[in-house]
């Protein structure tokens, strides 16, 4: 009895394994900019403790997309979101919801690295400030470092915090914009081409980052470099003309995609 | 069925590629026809030009593997392309090794020159190379067209390859069993008669892999085999 139990145990265990956790749910997303429709009834999962790449040409809305998950969209005028996406198990469009709140649980990092012209201090300073992480200065400090140590960025500028967040070299200002979107404690980061303006040491450094960020949290990255998602991503969804095309693990988006739009894209051919 | 890269030096390395691999087959498969005729009427002078084709063809792998390694390194191919360029490889391995096989062949042809080959051998050996030099064939027409379905079809032919081989072993045995002194040249005989069935398993093994380079699935099941030569001569039950 003893012996039957126990493989229902492993057996409850194995199911909970592979079981697949999703954090935020995307169902018939669609984006409107005015009549012009960018997104078309888009179903697309996002998992937890991943790295999802959004790939595709311009234009084809993985942007878009990216900026429905924490309503950046809301400050475009004429622009009107259909569909239903779900953050761990709150629709994020629902009325009640604080839009400033979900942009803390669901932080972005853009294109062009954008410190604020503050100290780097003060850059990390202001999200956990405006949010009332921090009862004292004490626990400001460890916020600040917690945060720099967690992008990579604490050694080199532990001896200059006070020092402006512009005076820094791309790379580093780029890795101190997601410090600071790490130091609100998000459950979610969205990059949107965070490397496109930065060199290959810089953006390795920022590759090695997003890695190690994944163990706790979710990361959902735009980018135009293929090689960039094969990298750094486990999933990979395919965009092209505002629809999902494919989402498939990474490994077999590289080796063996289902789409043939997506096979013309990653192979740099004629679609 | 696949169109063109937006960079043209891509595409044109991807047919160097594609053009060296059917050269390398077309010489593969003259070594091996030579390889045999040479044998079979004690032809020394073609067996020394199948010897020095040999060096041609080694020299086409490394050509081919050093344009592939360039290609990755220069292109990071994804999907097809990927699998195309690591297919590539495992062919021009597989042609090389094909050559060798030819070229061991050829190198017996001196040995057994003396006796010269009992009429019934070689009739055998001549059947077995053309059964071989039809698979080598075939696949490279196959590997030009890229047919998933062709390359299925061929390697579950090879199973009559290695019946013919079988009976070739046995036929071999018996021979020696009736006079000693015709166990030299039999003995060089079955390693020729071995080579010839290699060259069959290549032409396998490059069917393999352009159902790899078309699908990006290995081909199910196991390969037939007829292959029942290690156990002549097992006491019977």
């Amino acid at each position: 009895m003893n012996m039957l139990s126990e493989a229902a145990v492993e057996k409850a265990l194995d199911k909970k394994m592979n079981e697949v956790a999703y954090k935020m749910i995307g169902k018939d997303v669609s984006v409107y900019y005015g009549e012009k429709r960018a997104l078309f009834d888009v179903n697309l999962n996002v998992r937890e403790n991943t790295v999802t790449a959004l790939i595709g040409p311009s234009g084809c809305g993985k942007s878009t997309f990216l900026r429905t998950l924490n309503r950046m969209n809301d400050t475009i005028e004429g622009c009107r979101v259909t569909g239903k996406i779900t953050l761990d198990t709150d629709d994020i469009y629902d009325k009640e919801i604080d839009v400033v709140e979900l942009r803390a649980r669901v932080g972005m990092v853009f294109q062009k690295p954008n410190p604020f012209p503050k100290s780097i201090y003060e850059n990390i300073a202001y999200g956990p400030r405006i949010h009332g992480l921090a009862r004292n200065k004490a626990d400001m400090d460890a916020i600040v470092e917690a945060s720099l140590q967690r992008a990579g960025l604490w050694a080199e500028v532990k001896d200059r915090l006070h020092e402006g967040g512009t005076g820094l070299s791309g790379g580093q200002q780029q890795r101190l914009c997601i410090a600071r979107a790490v130091a609100v404690s998000p459950e979610v980061i969205l990059m949107d081409e965070p490397c496109s303006a930065l060199d290959p040491i810089a953006t390795a450094k920022v590759e090695e980052l997003i890695h190690e960020l994944r163990a706790n949290y979710t990361i959902v990255i735009v980018t135009h470099s293929m090689q960039q998602a094969a990298r750094v991503s486990q999933r990979t969804a395919m965009f092209h003309l505002g629809q999902l095309v494919e989402e498939n693990d990474t490994d077999k988006m590289f080796t063996n995609p289902d789409d043939q739009r997506t096979q013309d894209y990653i192979m740099g051919r004629f679609g | 069925m696949v169109s063109s890269h937006i960079l043209s030096a891509y595409d044109e390395e991807l047919k160097y590629l594609r053009r060296r691999i059917s050269e390398m087959g077309g010489l593969a498969e003259q070594m091996c026809g030579d390889a045999v005729r040479a044998l079979v009427n004690g032809d020394s002078a073609l067996a020394q030009k199948v010897i020095s084709d040999d060096v041609i063809l080694d020299h086409a792998e490394r050509e081919i593997q050093d344009k592939a390694i360039v290609t990755i390194a220069r292109r990071q191919p994804v999907a097809i392309d990927l699998r195309e360029i690591i297919g590539t490889l495992r062919i021009a391995g597989d042609l090389e090794r094909v050559g060798d096989l030819g070229k061991n062949t050829a190198k017996r042809v001196i040995a057994v020159q003396g006796h010269g080959v009992p009429r019934k051998l070689a009739r055998g050996l001549e059947h077995l190379s053309d059964l071989a030099a039809v698979q080598l064939k075939e696949v490279l027409d196959v590997y030009a067209s890229r047919s998933a379905e062709k390359a299925e079809a061929i390697r579950l032919r090879d199973e009559e390859i290695d019946a013919m081989y079988t009976s070739l072993f046995r036929e071999l045995l018996t021979y020696m069993m009736e006079d000693p002194r015709n166990i030299t040249t039999c003995t060089h005989l079955l390693f020729c008669a071995k080579n010839i069935e290699r060259i069959g398993d290549h032409a396998t093994n490059i069917a393999e892999t352009i159902y790899y380079m078309t699908t990006g699935a290995v081909p199910e099941g196991e390969r037939p085999k007829d292959d029942t030569a290690n156990t002549v001569g097992a006491i019977a039950d």
